[in-house]
């Protein structure tokens, strides 16, 4: 068990792991902005800020914050239940669609 | 992980078996992990549900108004003497952003390490980084502001641009604030040795380890992730 002992001294990592995250992370946030820079526009545009992001995201969540070094109990409680926030999101854009229609009718009839 | 009666080393079912292992041994679920630190992770879970909601409400107003939205990478241009660069600052502040979390990670290492100098002066790094990133927020506020932009009113387009920027910056900014604040508090408390001489907390009157530069250090990280989500979805899309 020299991962459960790592944990009692605490989360010590080779600092270059660090390095390179950073490095990675410089590479990944240049990549973003240039998406805005060059003006890409419509699927591509949003299919690439969603990738950039998540690759970001998941880089400081599991390195920076460790969290790959944890043990599966943690990762699953603090993980997954933000994954419900998707059903949040399937609703409100379906309500938003609703109210943007409901408005443009009101806009259209004049009253 | 150690056995209460006997203090051996006790192996531990690895995956999704250890998942159900940790949680019916009858004993605290997080195995290894300090209670603060646990704390903390559940404090940015609930965090994480304040941003989701503010980023939410943003996409619903967004997409529901029929006035046209301003065009972010406009707004948040900058021009040095010549042509307006594109989103420059809000650029800069992500990668000041992702270089303090990079101080902050390797704070974390050296405190472990018990190199107590190394590790208070990354994270005086860290809070600078962080001061100059509410800095250029305070910046990019006062600008908006001089050009007419309020909570309730936004003359490049729809209202609800100036409700959504000053609610979620304003209140991710607040956390940046915060972070400093603390960073710089654990600093001196790592740089005096609080943490090999057990002195007592001035808050808690509990006696630290070098635990609390790790949880600091997740709360900084938490910040940056944030920072992500926001620049994706406010000023990238």
């Amino acid at each position: 068990m020299a991962q459960a002992e790592a944990h009692i001294e605490g989360q010590q990592h080779p600092i270059g792991i660090y390095f390179k995250i950073w490095g990675l992370l410089f590479v990944l946030s240049t990549f973003s902005y240039l998406v805005d820079y060059y003006n890409f526009e419509g699927y591509l545009r949003w299919s690439l800020i969603l990738i950039f992001m998540l690759l970001k995201a998941g880089l400081i969540i599991a390195v920076f914050m460790h969290m790959m070094w944890e043990r599966v109990a943690l990762m699953c409680a603090i993980l997954l239940p933000p994954v419900f926030i998707g059903v949040f999101i399937f609703l409100m854009t379906h309500e938003a669609g609703y109210t943007f229609s409901t408005r443009g009718l009101f806009f259209a009839l004049g009253s | 992980m150690s056995d209460a009666s006997t203090g051996a080393a006790v192996a531990r079912p690895e995956g999704l078996k250890g998942v159900v292992a940790d949680w019916s041994s009858d004993q605290r679920a997080f195995k290894g992990v300090p209670w603060g630190k646990a704390m903390m992770w559940i404090f940015l879970v609930s965090d994480t549900f304040i941003f989701s909601i503010f980023l939410l409400s943003y996409m619903t107003v967004r997409m529901s108004t029929t006035v046209a939205w301003p065009n972010p990478s406009e707004v948040f241009a900058l021009s040095f003497g010549g042509e307006p660069i594109p989103l420059i600052l809000i650029a800069i502040m992500t990668f000041i952003l992702i270089s303090s979390s990079g101080t902050m990670a390797m704070a974390v290492r050296f405190g472990y390490l018990r190199d107590r100098k190394t590790s208070a002066l990354l994270m005086l790094a860290t809070a600078a980084f962080g001061a100059s990133f509410v800095s250029m927020q305070a910046f990019e506020w006062t600008k908006l502001i001089e050009e007419g932009v309020r909570p309730w009113f936004n003359p490049m387009g729809a209202a609800q641009f100036g409700s959504t920027f000053f609610m979620i910056t304003g209140f991710h900014g607040l956390h940046v604030s915060i972070g400093v604040i603390f960073l710089i508090i654990i600093a001196r408390k790592t740089w005096r040795g609080d943490y090999e001489k057990q002195r007592a907390g001035f808050f808690t009157s509990r006696k630290g380890n070098y635990e609390a530069v790790e949880i600091m250090g997740l709360y900084w990280h938490f910040v940056d992730l944030v920072w992500v989500f926001i620049f994706a979805f406010f000023y990238l899309w």
